[in-house]
């Protein structure tokens, strides 16, 4: 273990050291009263560690013999995670605070998952991952119950530490074959052992539980069940929590997965993660529209927009990757600005998550209606709006790799899609009038929701120069 | 000025629009007033900054004119420009929209909302005429839905949340499609830009899929997958089902821009893309459209004839008159396409007119029942005189604009396909039948209706819109050379590239037609 070596993880360690002794100083001072003095100086600390990183950059290092590799793309995952793991816990402040959930673990949960989530992104070995992982699902089981009173969000979490724990296990499985039959838990060993054109059969056999395991993280169709009743049962900043970084890390992990340790069997698994895709885009698309809670609703909208992500790496190539990288990035733009709204959805101080409430919306307070327009259409891909471009980047990638049949269904899909998104601009536009909800909104959930609608149409002028920084992240990983 | 000078036209009225969302507060009387004259000011501006592309623009030069370009995301470009081919919808609509807007002026709900909404939905509209890259019209084209769902669904009729849906899902179901064909394009051709890809040779190879023979290969592929979108659009027959759905709900106003512009994307997505980018496949399927267009035009017709509500009946008149204009377009031939390019243009008059017409009574009675009226000549004498003209440029009689589209079309069509043309020349006799009926019923006879007694004839206002409109209509029937002239050398440049790209033998029959 050198001073190099250290330097890599820099950032993950500041961070881990950052919540314990934020952990000893809950302990011994007033616990609960600091709790909002925490959830805001985390939020910044990942905010810093964030533009640290977007702005250091450097080159394509492994550290530790190879466990961790600290590229342009983990750099790009860590980016997306710490700016949104800081936006939630922004978001979730107030909301936490007036319904007595603001302990002062929270801000520290959240702090450790990051970790996890950063060490998935920069794993360059099946030890590191399965270590980023678990520190990342354990902290998450935990929020999910956070609500220890209610009967909905025990069962979240208990839901999902169930499901997670067979998923690592069938992840654990499979990474174990691949260990057996390459001799080494290295990527860099894996990649040499499986070879080009075809992978030996146990190798196949382990990738395959391997990406089972992964794309339950993902909540990638038929590995989604999970996913509407944890989004649903959990406080609501908890599910906008898990509608972002998580995912960002998930699919970070799978790409890692498949292009450092597969990259050279891409039409093993290419195939696979093309079925996870339409499997979830219309699984997704379909669930959704019976839904009446807007929570599950934004489940199931997950699970489909996880379906396009994953089209983007079902390409097999460095564009697509560079594709799935720009699309995570919007879609975590996305749904902080969609939760904003939902948080902001009371009535005499009491969470609304009907969406039949939002009737007549647009008439008591139009521009916040607007803003959800705006991110709705954005959802649904319309153009001119920057949901699109994510949508053409992953179709353009499939069409690229010869995937047409993939590229079709995607867009019947989009369609599918589109009609549930479309019933909650009509119920906000031209509903029946609901009885009207609280209009105050704090001025955070305001910023965030107006801040992130206008990104969706400023946006298409040059997509803030994402698009750069993914190609060179794709760069990084795919060679 | 004039190197942007497409920008700031396709802009204004967005400028505007942003203007109206974020500085005008309240919904009283004044503020309502504000948002009315400052969309009347934006769209009207708009046109005078339009009639100067009009002027600097060369008809004889075949290219593309007022060009200009920036380089974008993912290798797109952002580049307008015009030819003689969408110069004069550019026209149409910068004409239209302040009549579009002067028309709403009695909207007393949600004003600023909805002026918003016309002027978002004009910078889409000329954005579509003006794109000169293929993503870019995409985004204009499908950008146009949200608005339009809008103002459906909150100022439309009765049904209007139905209407609303079925509009949306049916033209976006149909322009996906497209997209994918368009990155398949993208994919091929490794360019977005039009200019170059009306020079790309797509390949016509004969070949297999799961057994089935694809002839014309790629391009007809291709080629269907913009006609899905397109004749969704325009729309043909069978797909046209939305269209009298979005009419009766929209207010009048939404269904003047839609019969008057929007309809006529498809028509240009034909001219722009299929013909001139897959000559193959459109000389494949010209026959197959044709017969399509005639069912349109006879089945569309008679169903007019049984409409009982004024919209409707106007709606399917439009996939009618839209028949002769898909015809026209793949007979391939200077007189068809001249005269398709002509009748869309007429129609935009035309059918706008139409659709004011009925608002017209509509804000007067609040029904569009053809039942409910009769004998509104006896109290409304300048409505009946105006409604008369329209009916009789939308029949088609000689001295109005509608006589020339549709003759000049039934001549292309005759050179390429004489049964299709002697199927849709007998359409001319249906839209007699349903358009007189119609003016019959409503203007005619006696006024026995108890509740029309106190009916008034039209304001100065109203007299105001129609004016430019009964200009236009009998400028063009009686001197159509200032279309013509326009597009023509465009349509010739257009006509050689799609039969050079023929294969020979081809080629040469469809030169020897003309």
């Amino acid at each position: 273990m050198t001073n190099a070596d250290i330097q890599t993880v820099l950032p993950e360690v500041l961070l881990a050291a950052y919540a314990m002794l934020a952990l000893m100083f809950g302990v011994y001072t007033t616990k609960d009263k600091v709790a909002p003095l925490l959830v805001w100086v985390t939020s910044a600390v990942l905010a810093v560690l964030g533009l640290w990183i977007l702005t250091g950059g450097g080159g394509d290092v492994a550290a530790f013999g190879g466990m961790i590799v600290n590229d342009a793309f983990a750099r790009f995952a860590k980016v997306v995670i710490l700016f949104s793991a800081a936006a939630v816990l922004l978001m979730s402040e107030g909301y936490m605070a007036k319904r007595g959930l603001l302990r002062f673990e929270y801000p520290l949960l959240v702090a450790l998952a990051v970790v996890g989530m950063m060490v998935m992104v920069s794993a360059g070995d099946l030890m590191a991952l399965y270590m980023g992982l678990e520190l990342q699902s354990l902290a998450l089981y935990v929020v999910a119950a956070l609500r220890r009173d209610s009967v909905k969000s025990t069962e979240a979490g208990l839901k999902y530490f169930v499901l997670g724990a067979l998923s690592s296990g069938l992840l654990l499985y499979g990474a174990s074959l691949v260990y057996g039959f390459a001799g080494t838990t290295l990527f860099t060993g894996i990649i040499a052992a499986v070879g080009e054109g075809q992978a030996p059969l146990g190798l196949l056999f382990g990738l395959v539980f391997v990406i089972a395991g992964m794309a339950f993280k993902v909540s990638a169709a038929p590995f989604h069940m999970w996913t509407p009743d944890v989004y649903e049962g959990s406080p609501t900043p908890v599910t906008a929590f898990f509608a972002t970084a998580p995912k960002m890390a998930a699919m970070g992990l799978f790409a890692r997965v498949v292009h450092d340790a597969f990259g050279g069997v891409v039409g093993d698994w290419q195939q696979i993660v093309a079925f996870l895709a339409v499997a979830s885009m219309f699984l997704g698309g379909i669930a959704a529209i019976g839904q009446r809670n807007i929570k599950r609703l934004m489940a199931y909208s997950s699970i489909s927009h996880m379906g396009f992500a994953l089209m983007g790496l079902a390409a097999g190539t460095a564009f697509g990757v560079q594709a799935m990288l720009v699309y995570m990035a919007i879609y975590v733009t996305m749904n902080i600005g969609v939760f904003a709204f939902i948080l902001a959805m009371e009535r005499d101080g009491a969470p609304v998550v009907r969406i039949d409430e939002l009737g007549g919306y647009s008439k008591r307070e139009p521009l916040r209606a607007l803003a959800m327009l705006v991110l709705l259409f954005s959802l649904a891909g319309v153009p001119p709006l920057v949901g699109f471009f994510g949508k053409f980047y992953v179709l353009r990638a499939a069409m690229d790799a010869g995937m047409t049949w993939l590229a079709i269904a995607a867009v019947i899909a989009a369609v599918i899609n589109a009609f549930y998104y479309l019933r909650i601009v009509f119920l906000m536009y031209f509903g029946e009038d609901a009885e009207a909800m609280d209009s105050g909104i704090s001025p955070v959930l305001w910023g965030f929701l107006m801040a992130s609608a206008a990104i969706m149409v400023v946006g298409i002028i040059n997509l803030f120069g994402v698009e750069a920084i993914a190609a060179t992240a794709a760069a990084a990983l795919v060679n | 000025m004039q190197g942007n000078l497409l920008s700031i036209i396709t802009f204004l009225p967005l400028i505007a629009a942003v203007i109206l969302a974020l500085f005008l507060r309240g919904d009283d009387a004044a503020a309502q007033k504000n948002a009315k004259w400052l969309a009347l000011t934006a769209t009207s501006t708009t046109f005078v900054v339009s009639l100067f592309m009009l002027a600097g623009f060369n008809p004889n030069d075949t290219g593309f004119q007022f060009v200009e370009e920036r380089s974008w995301l993912l290798g797109l470009t952002y580049k307008l420009g015009v030819d003689g081919i969408s110069v004069l919808f550019v026209m149409l609509t910068t004409f239209l929209m302040p009549l579009v807007i002067a028309a709403c002026w009695t909207v007393e709900h949600r004003v600023k909302d909805y002026m918003i909404a016309f002027l978002m939905l004009e910078t889409l509209m000329l954005g579509v005429f003006c794109a000169l890259d293929l993503i870019l019209f995409y985004l204009f084209f499908e950008g146009g839905l949200i608005p339009m769902f809008l103002i459906i669904g909150i100022w439309g009729g009765r049904e209007r949340i139905y209407a609303a849906f079925k509009f949306f899902l049916y033209t976006f179901l149909g322009s996906v499609l497209m997209l994918v064909a368009m990155i398949g394009m993208f994919v091929q051709a490794g360019t977005t830009d039009i200019p170059t890809l009306l020079n790309h040779q797509f390949a016509s190879e004969t070949f297999a899929v799961w057994g089935f023979q694809i002839i014309g290969g790629v391009q007809t592929l291709l080629w269907l997958a913009f006609f899905a979108s397109f004749a969704v659009k325009m729309p043909m027959w069978p797909v046209h089902t939305w269209l009298p759905d979005a009419h009766v709900q929209a207010p009048t106003a939404g269904s003047v821009v839609l019969a008057a512009i929007l309809l006529k994307m498809g028509g240009y997505g034909f001219l722009r893309f299929s013909l001139p980018m897959f000559p193959v496949a459109s000389d494949i399927m010209a026959d197959f459209v044709m017969w399509l267009s005639a069912i349109a035009i006879i089945y569309t017709s008679l169903v007019a004839l049984m409409q009982e509500d004024m919209k409707k009946l106007i709606a399917y008149s439009s996939v009618a008159h839209m028949g002769y204009v898909t015809a026209g377009i793949f007979a391939a031939n200077q007189q068809g396409v001249d005269g398709a390019i002509f009748q869309m243009i007429s129609h935009g008059f035309i059918s706008g007119a139409l659709f004011l017409c009925v608002g017209v009574i509509y804000d007067r009675m609040h029904t569009r029942e053809i039942d409910a009226y009769g004998g509104l000549v006896n109290k409304m004498p300048a409505y009946a005189a105006i409604f008369m003209l329209f009916t009789m440029a939308n029949v088609g009689l000689p001295g109005t604009s509608g006589f020339v589209g549709e003759f000049l079309t039934l001549i292309g069509i005759f050179q390429a396909n004489t049964w299709v043309a002697m199927v849709a020349t007998a359409g001319v006799i249906l839209s007699a039948g349903y358009a007189l009926w119609l003016y019959r019923r409503v203007v005619m006879g006696d006024l026995i209706k108890e509740s029309l007694r106190s009916i008034k004839d039209m304001t100065d206002r109203e007299k105001a819109i129609f004016a430019p409109l009964v200009v236009m209509t009998i400028l063009l029937g009686v001197y159509p050379s200032l279309v013509t002239d326009m597009i023509g050398p465009s349509v010739e440049a257009l006509l050689d590239n799609y039969h050079a790209g023929l294969p020979a033998e081809a080629g040469m029959t469809q030169v020897a037609h003309n």
